[in-house]
């Protein structure tokens, strides 16, 4: 009979001090793992989805470069005010330029010419925002974001659909309202394609703009990234809805439309479909919106390189029109300066509650030792040594503190998974009960280097950067924990007197 | 199997004073005997057995048991020698609750160098009548069935010897006899020398050897000084 199984019997032996033993540090493991598990996948999923193939967001000067950031990004936070379209068109070659006035045929054509900003940028897709569908954000862009877009650099993921395809800037059956909808969309709204959709003007409870319905073209798979939450509509239709014409003096649109341009050799951000015309919608004699009435809500930019990112931020935003955020470096900043500090507190608060729940084992082993200075006299008298007595004690400590780390183990997904719902509504970040957070077990020893020196010994590939679920440090810590504790009551059966015990009544 | 020599056993009182309580010159006991020991309340008979089952140190003189001097082991050794060795049948049974019969038959296996065979505890049990109560708790047993469980314990590991101090205390008439019986026959089939300490008349006069403790043990105490 083993030393565990031992233990196991004193365990069961007080079934009922046992079980609230384990109760104890359950509830202090459950909110170490909640506490672990939320900020880990939240700040995971947040450093993960602040790459999402560009490197830079351009956006108005009114609110932070946070909020530009989580609005654009997470589709957090209340949309922030409106660029001018021209100052987008700096982004653009002098062919993607022309093309757009050809087609809207308001502007007075100039000598070609690229614009200021082109020559630093890989592409530069324009982001509208301020509709919603339901509490999902609709988003006005260009196909551009879901062709062959790499969201995820590391992977090389690019966007790929469940069910139909991407929407085009103009359709023979839909015109200019094609709409693709993110997972999370199609699968809380029931949502297949050929389903039209209207969107609400402002907020959810906002006028619908029922007078343009979108037709919904493409299911995208899910992603696990904010995407999943957005319906992406072709960002002509989304200028021609009700309210999305920037007022000028005079109305372009009387002005009549050019002939349909043809795209031009460039894919450029608007008109980027093969044989996609932009043209009069003759179902709905619908005109696109000139350039001086079309406004962005934010660029999502790629810079041709790392070294002329610092020089376009700082030209960016020595300007009064625009300014410019890094997103992972607001993401990261975020994480350093205010969330990371909570969590250490939290966390800091919730490993307490587990030292106080490791005191009530000892409290509760300890208290039972008076109990128990006869049964150890016996095992003694049977010829256990101290070693195994005290061992037997260590053992029934880190049991009760291993079996307490289980259930609160379950019992903090549990709650991260009924928790899951209002986290994602708040941050955006999708969050389940089989989630875990990974921690880089190289921080602090290079155990990966190590690892690697083995296995090249033996003639094996070495192995990337190792990744460890975080909450696996749990057993050690509770362990250790448990030893801590088991002591001072192991100490007392190591040191049972058992001629007195056993002379004494049990 | 056992012979003690010039053996001085003294406990430290709370206040200082030395309390002897053992002060044999010589006692022994042969192989496969049946003896008992028979002695007044406080006249060091459990300290005695205490002292053979090396359980309690002496101050002086050795102790040696299958031809080993306990005296001069350290204690985890006389721990496992004691596991090996020698047997042992507590007044109270001693049966730990937690554990089923058959468990606390194995348990003293566990405790002794390769020993560990449940196949031989349910054999042991099953001599002892209790082969249809293996799984349960002492807890759901009569006082004779622990008593039972009690002796297959102390047998479980083959041992040499076996000490049982006053196993018929807590037990019915009835069931006294056969207790007795029991641990006798047992020891006899399995060559097992015996010391058993009683205060029970019955149970002395069944055996050959009688050894009343005051009569080997030089120590008095206030209740047995001999007139001056």
């Amino acid at each position: 009979m083993s030393k565990w199984k031992i233990a196991w019997r004193s365990i069961q032996q007080r079934g009922l001090a046992s079980t609230l033993t384990v109760l104890s540090m359950a509830l202090g493991v459950m909110l170490v793992v909640a506490v672990i598990s939320i900020h880990g996948l939240v700040e995971q999923s947040f450093r993960n989805n602040s790459s999402l193939g560009y490197n830079m967001i351009v956006g108005a000067t009114k609110g932070g470069r946070l909020q530009l950031v989580l609005n654009t990004v997470y589709y957090l936070s209340q949309p922030v005010e409106n660029i001018p379209y021209s100052y987008f068109q700096e982004f653009l070659s002098a062919e993607e330029i022309e093309a757009c006035r050809r087609a809207v045929g308001t502007e007075e054509l100039g000598e070609p010419r690229d614009g200021k900003f082109r020559l630093f940028t890989k592409f530069a897709i324009p982001i509208c925002m301020g509709d919603y569908f339901g509490q999902f954000r609709v988003i006005g862009t260009t196909p551009q974001l879901f062709d062959g877009f790499v969201y995820d650099l590391a992977n090389g993921k690019t966007y790929e659909f469940d069910a139909g395809r991407n929407f085009k800037t103009y359709s023979e059956e839909s015109g200019y309202f094609e709409a693709v909808v993110g997972a999370k969309v199609a699968r809380e709204k029931l949502l297949e394609v050929g389903h039209k959709i209207s969107a609400t003007h402002g907020d959810p409870e906002g006028d619908l703009h029922d007078e343009h319905p979108f037709t919904v073209v493409g299911i995208l798979k899910s992603t696990g990234t904010p995407v999943d939450r957005g319906v992406f509509v072709n960002i002509e239709g989304f200028y021609l809805m009700d309210g999305h014409a920037k007022p000028v003096a005079e109305d372009p649109r009387d002005v009549p439309a050019r002939p349909p341009v043809p795209l031009s050799v460039r894919p450029t951000p608007a008109w980027d479909e093969p044989g996609d015309q932009l043209a009069a919608d003759t179902a709905g004699n619908y005109k696109p919106l000139t350039v001086s009435e079309r406004e962005v809500t934010a660029i999502l930019l790629k810079t041709v390189n790392q070294v002329v990112t610092p020089g376009l931020m700082n030209t960016i935003n020595e300007g009064n029109v625009a300014q410019a955020a890094l997103p992972v470096s607001v993401i990261y900043g975020l994480f350093t300066t205010i969330v990371g500090p909570i969590q250490q507190v939290l966390l800091g608060l919730t490993i307490m509650i587990c030292v106080v729940s490791g005191v009530s084992i000892l409290v509760s082993i300890y208290n039972s030792m008076s109990d128990r200075q006869h049964e150890i006299a016996v095992m003694r008298a049977l010829g256990a040594g101290r070693g195994t007595v005290m061992a037997v004690v260590l053992f029934e400590a880190i049991m009760l503190s291993l079996g307490g780390g289980l259930i609160g183990f379950l019992a903090g997904h549990s709650l991260i998974g009924m928790a899951g719902p209002t986290i994602e509504a708040n941050t955006g970040v999708a969050i389940g009960f089989l989630d875990f957070p990974s921690t880089k077990v190289d921080e602090y020893v290079d155990v990966t280097g190590l690892i690697n020196a083995l296995l090249r010994g033996v003639g094996l590939e070495p192995i990337q950067g190792l990744e460890v679920p975080t909450e696996l440090w749990l057993i050690p810590g509770l362990v250790l924990l448990a030893v801590l504790v088991g002591l001072l009551p192991a100490m007392a059966a190591y040191r049972t007197d058992v001629s007195r015990a056993l002379s004494a009544n049990p | 199997m056992l012979y003690l020599n010039d053996v001085k056993k003294s406990y430290l009182e709370p206040n200082g004073n030395v309390l002897p309580v053992l002060d044999i010159p010589v006692f022994s006991v042969d192989a496969c005997e049946q003896m008992v020991i028979v002695g007044r309340s406080g006249c060091g008979k459990s300290t005695l057995l205490h002292v053979i089952a090396g359980i309690s140190r002496v101050n002086k003189g050795s102790v040696v048991v299958d031809g080993i001097d306990i005296a001069g082991l350290s204690e985890s050794v006389r721990d496992r020698f004691r596991a090996d060795t020698i047997g042992y049948v507590f007044q109270t049974f001693n049966l730990l609750p937690a554990f089923t019969a058959l468990e606390n038959v194995t348990l003293g296996m566990t405790f002794a160098r390769g020993r560990y065979d449940p196949a031989w505890a349910r054999q042991l049990l099953d001599r002892v009548g209790l082969s249809h109560r293996l799984s349960h708790k002492p807890t759901a047993m009569s006082v004779g069935e622990q008593q039972r469980v009690a002796v297959a314990r102390a047998l479980a590991n083959r041992p040499k010897l076996l000490l049982a101090d006053e196993p018929t205390a807590n037990v019915d008439p009835g069931n006294q006899q056969q207790i007795v019986d029991l641990i006798r026959s047992t020891c006899k089939e399995e060559n097992v020398s015996l010391i058993i300490v009683t205060h029970t008349p019955e149970v002395t006069e069944q055996f050959d050897r009688v050894v009343r403790l005051e009569e080997i043990n030089r120590v008095r105490t206030l209740t047995e000084q001999p007139a001056a």
